[in-house]
């Protein structure tokens, strides 16, 4: 099985790495693109027992900081 | 007085506060990241650096290191302890002080001197300033903007534990001395017991004549005053 965990930033929180990507996106031609938020995504592969309440609490706990960052898990 | 030094793979800074406190005379001792006693120690200081290559967020996996345990054990049985730059970024995430860092505002990596005023004389960390006396202190980070939600900032300032901000020469907090993009000009914050102080700057390089400053004894000389050692000279 896989679990995709996807973080980013939280709204509230300044992202001057989209502000950057945004500006260059912009410049590549393609004004259309009003605001870029750069985020990141963890791929786990996983063997044996789990629960989805295991996955949610190293979401919370390591791989995003609740204080700057939202995340979305997906088991598949 | 007993002070440790933690080192976690990728601290760089170490040394520099090793030296700092040998310096002032205090009997300082490293401790590795994979120890899980700090040795009895008053003082732990947090080092700058690098901590696992800075992987996922900074400080975020130093977090979990073995010897976190014993640090948060300590910084609850009233030990002193400081977080230098990563330092701070791990207590942020360890829990022991409120808020992150996050990015620079322009994403750039800033190593320069900066100034910092002293807002409140009366912690451990701060006693041989007076309110208002300005610093000048190196910064070397890339993330170092101090960001809070806004019931957090309200209790930091309301608790007077923003303990320097960011100022310009004449030593007012203005929107051009704020060199990261911190919230309101924050460079760093002690936590309600006042007993825990992380800060972006770095007192310990802060510390010998030949290197520009030494400002940052500041620091060391209140908290050696506070645990009743008197620094050497």
């Amino acid at each position: 099985m896989k679990a995709k965990v996807i973080v980013m930033p939280k709204q509230s929180i300044l992202d001057p790495q989209g502000v950057a990507v945004r500006d260059a996106v912009q410049h590549h031609g393609l004004p259309a693109v009003k605001s870029v938020r750069v985020g990141k995504m963890i791929e786990m592969e996983l063997d044996g027992a789990f629960s989805e309440e295991q996955l949610h609490e190293v979401c919370r706990d390591l791989l995003s900081n609740p204080v700057i960052e939202d995340y979305q898990l997906v088991v598949e | 007085m007993k002070a440790a030094v933690l080192r976690f793979p990728g601290s760089n800074c170490d040394q520099d506060a090793h030296l700092a406190l040998r310096e002032l005379g205090v009997d300082v001792d490293y401790v590795w990241h994979k120890d899980t006693s700090l040795g009895g120690a008053d003082l732990i200081v947090v080092p700058g650096g690098f901590s696992y290559g800075d992987y996922l967020r900074c400080g975020a996996i130093a977090r979990f290191s073995p010897i976190m345990p014993a640090l948060k054990d300590a910084a609850k049985n009233g030990a002193h302890v400081l977080g230098i730059c990563n330092g701070f970024q791990i207590l942020c995430e360890a829990h022991l002080l409120p808020g992150a860092l996050i990015r620079n505002r322009d994403l750039h990596f800033i190593c320069e001197h900066v100034r910092v005023r002293v807002e409140n004389y009366e912690t451990p960390w701060t006693n041989a300033a007076v309110t208002g006396t300005v610093l000048r202190i190196p910064i070397a980070h890339g993330e170092g903007s101090y960001t809070a939600d806004a019931a957090t900032l309200k209790e930091l300032n309301r608790n007077r534990q923003v303990l320097v901000r960011y100022v310009d020469a004449r030593g007012a907090v203005t929107a051009d001395a704020n060199p990261n993009g911190s919230l309101e000009n924050i460079a760093g914050i002690c936590n309600a017991a006042r007993n825990v102080f992380g800060l972006m700057p770095h007192p310990e390089r802060a510390c010998d004549p030949r290197l520009g400053s030494v400002d940052g004894r500041i620091i060391f000389q209140s908290v050696l005053a506070r645990l009743g050692v008197k620094a050497a000279a």
